[in-house]
């Protein structure tokens, strides 16, 4: 199954290399990884997305708790949660092609951010799927370039995750 | 206030930490930290002649005292000939801190001489590591060090320090801080009241109970307790290779050690167990053999300070997270005021069918009129230090042996390389131990191949005078490989064969010790002697034994805990 593993992590040079070398030194999976530091800058975010049975998250969860510089996790598909990925994405744009692209860009709520005579370029927010839809209802043949953040998580309702 | 150079700090750090030896060997980014050394008397020196054996040195005394090894090395090739011993340390949860010399922080990223990136060289084989960005930080980089490497499971910390780090004419103010705080870093004090409680009813229920122990009662400092808890109950205990001492050997309760190549009673009394209480142990593959077949009726109890290593192969029933020494004081006390007490009838006939298992197989080998098999080695030098000495070993069939034969009555005594498996542990291991224990009895027992991939420490044993013994099962080729070349490849022996040995005893000559060759098995109990009473000599003792024995039993392959070959044509 897919989870999302937020981090708070210590702010500190080569903290981020120990969790992607946990990740591969123990044979785990990582489908995306964002990291950026907080408003308190002792402390990192890092939003990980993994796949795996029960037990192999167990151990990830586990391994991770183990790092030193790892101060707090927690698997937000435990929960509630919102889960969000931007997307800048180029796509080719002439002819009657423009006029459709902007129909379903405002059809996702994304932004066309900038233009040219033969170019469009799309800024997209929202889960991973959506963005995957976009891509599908545009048609790869028409995207020239895909940038994705991967995905940030942030528990519903009153629970944080903060020291 | 008193002003100090980083090297100095880091020298004056140690000191104020307590640590009386460091092993190691100079070069040029660790230059101005000898030369703090030099300056004082208070830690000493011991110079290896491979930095591999100055942490295998430091991993020794740590066995064999319960105290975290200190190791001192440059960078570059320095730093990366630690990390066989790192690793070693690293599987075994061994309490050290390894300190590695680093090119200048403004040469580090540009390929500079002798640099190496040992932060991330050594990042998948120790606990922790930390590196030096500001001489000030040094004090307090060394209290964390040896704090995250000896609490809860214990570990290597590596020190990555570059040279600019510890110039001599720039000082700093030195405070050596009292604690240590990481916010990040609490490893548990105490097990789950809760958990604990319902464990101890499931031991007051269990009608074929087992107690499996592992390294981390010696670790842990816990096998009293561990004791006092298995008396108590009246119930078997079988432990790991790692755990060897931790419940004495010769008690009646005691099953031998587990797995691979445990015994036969051990192996069965756990598959046929109907719980299992696991005291610091990890459940590895060479102990549950098949995880899909282990153990099918049983229920798991599973204490540990370690959460990843509950649940990780084989699933806990009831975990309990904590230092096994508090959780086990626990359980003994819940015991004592228990209602409930074991069934005695169903405990007595459990122990009725270990005693018909024990009494069908239990250790044994055949003796031959001529060839002396290793095995009775072993029981030799077991009789004649009176089951006391401190044993290392290396990695092949004599550590087998040395393991079943040799009979443990105290922990930290058996000191081998069980995780990892490093042939050439065994001579600085023992050197280690010896350095601290001058008067104790220390045995290598080791194979002409494993003794050969660390031959050169017999130089250190000469400038130290470590007059350890060494115990050479000479087989004349590398035995556990045979093994399995016998018993998987139709005996085609792939370079498992050393068609050009030395001459042991002169080499040991060469390096200015004792040798002594033991060919005839007449010869065999009166030549050990004679070499054990040369009290103040390295003896390297080669003895030619049976090229073409095995170790035996043996789990099979991808069978379950109770599959076993008993001997090259027994299998049960
Ligand atoms: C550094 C290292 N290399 C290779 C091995 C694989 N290995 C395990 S046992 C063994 C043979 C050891 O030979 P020897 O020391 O003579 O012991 P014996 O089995 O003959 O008693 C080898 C090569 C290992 N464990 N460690
Ligand atoms: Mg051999």
């Amino acid at each position: 199954m897919r989870r999302i593993i937020s981090v708070l992590l210590e702010n500190e040079p080569g903290a981020l290399s120990r969790v992607v070398g946990l990740f591969s030194q123990r044979n785990y999976n990582i489908e995306t990884l964002t990291v950026a530091p907080t408003e308190d800058e002792t402390l990192s975010r890092l939003t990980v997305t993994t796949t795996g049975s029960d037990k192999v998250i167990e151990q990830i969860t586990k391994q991770l708790n183990k790092l030193i510089e790892v101060v707090k996790l927690v698997d937000l598909t435990e929960g509630a949660h919102i889960e969000r990925e931007l997307m800048l994405v180029k796509l080719k744009a002439t002819g009657s092609q423009r006029a459709e692209i902007k129909r379903t860009v405002d059809i996702f709520r994304g932004q066309i951010v900038d233009v040219t005579s033969s170019v469009y370029t799309v800024q997209l927010a929202g889960n991973s799927e959506k963005l995957d839809g976009f891509i599908q209802a545009v048609g790869t043949s028409g995207v020239l370039e895909v940038v994705r953040s991967g995905v940030s998580g942030i528990a519903r309702g009153e629970k944080v995750l903060s020291l | 206030m008193e002003l100090l150079s980083g090297a100095d700090m880091l020298i004056r750090s140690l000191q104020d930490e307590g640590i009386e030896y460091i092993y190691g060997y100079p070069g040029g980014a660790a230059l101005h930290i000898y030369d703090a050394l030099f300056r004082q008397d208070k830690v000493k020196h011991i110079l290896v002649r491979h930095e591999q054996a100055a942490v295998h040195m430091a991993d020794g005394y740590a066995r064999a005292t319960g105290l975290p090894g200190t190791v001192l090395v440059t960078s570059g090739p320095g730093a990366t000939n630690t990390i066989t011993g790192i690793a070693t340390a690293f599987m075994d949860s061994i309490p050290m801190v390894v300190l590695c010399g680093q090119v200048a922080s403004t040469l580090i990223g540009e390929d500079a001489f002798q640099e190496t990136d040992m932060i991330g060289v050594s990042r998948p084989v120790v606990k922790h590591n930390l590196s030096v960005r500001h001489p000030e930080d040094i004090p307090e980089i060394i209290r964390k060090a040896y704090y995250i490497a000896a609490t809860g499971r214990p570990g290597p910390v590596v020190v990555d320090i570059p040279k600019d780090m510890t110039t001599p004419n720039e000082r700093y103010e030195y405070v050596f801080p009292k604690k240590v705080k990481l916010r990040s870093y609490n490893p548990a004090i105490r097990g789950h009241a809760g958990q604990i409680k319902k464990a101890v009813d499931m031991l007051m229920a269990a009608r074929r109970p087992i107690i499996y122990a592992g390294g981390g009662v010696i670790l842990g400092k816990a096998s009293d307790q561990l004791t006092e808890l298995v008396k108590m109950l009246g119930y078997p205990i079988t432990n790991t290779i790692m755990g060897i001492g931790c419940y004495p050997a010769s008690d009646k309760q005691h099953l031998g050690w587990l797995g691979m190549h445990g015994t036969y009673e051990s192996n069965m009394a756990m598959h046929h167990s109907d719980l299992i209480l696991c005291v610091g142990a990890r459940f590895d593959d060479r102990v549950t053999n098949a995880t899909e077949k282990f153990c099918p009726g049983a229920r798991i109890v599973h204490i540990d300070i370690d959460p990843a290593s509950i649940s990780k192969t084989i699933d806990a029933d009831v975990p309990i997270v904590g230092p096994v020494d508090a959780v086990l004081k626990e359980m003994i006390t819940l015991v004592k005021e228990s209602k409930e007490k074991p069934d005695a009838e169903a405990i007595a006939a459990w122990w009725k069918q270990i005693e018909e298992w024990r009494a069908f197989h239990g250790m044994r080998y055949e003796t031959s009129p001529d060839v002396i098999k290793p095995q009775e080695v072993v029981e030799a030098l077991w009789r004649l230090t009176k089951g006391e000495a401190f044993v290392t070993s290396d990695v092949g069939q004599h550590q087998m042996f040395a393991a079943q034969y040799y009979k443990f009555d105290r922990p930290n005594r058996w000191i081998n390389s069980g995780g990892l498996g490093t042939m050439g542990f065994g001579l600085p291991a023992a050197m280690g131990v010896k350095l601290t224990h001058p008067d104790d009895e220390v045995l290598c027992i080791t194979g002409e191949g494993s003794i050969q991939m660390n031959i050169q420490e017999l130089s250190t044993c000469k400038q130290y005078n470590l007059p350890v013994k060494i115990i050479n099962l000479n087989n004349q080729a590398l035995g556990m490989v045979k093994q399995w070349q016998d018993m998987n490849y139709e005996s085609r022996h792939a370079e498992s064969y050393m068609g050009s040995l030395p001459d042991f005893i002169k080499l040991a000559e060469a390096y200015g010790h004792k040798g002594v060759r033991i060919e005839k098995k007449e010869d065999l109990e009166p030549m050990l002697k004679e070499a054990l009473a040369m009290k103040d000599d390295l003896v390297f003792v080669d003895i030619y034994v049976d090229r073409f024995e095995h170790v035996y039993p043996m789990q099979v392959a991808r069978g379950s805990m109770k599959d076993m070959w008993l001997s090259k044509t027994e299998r049960v």
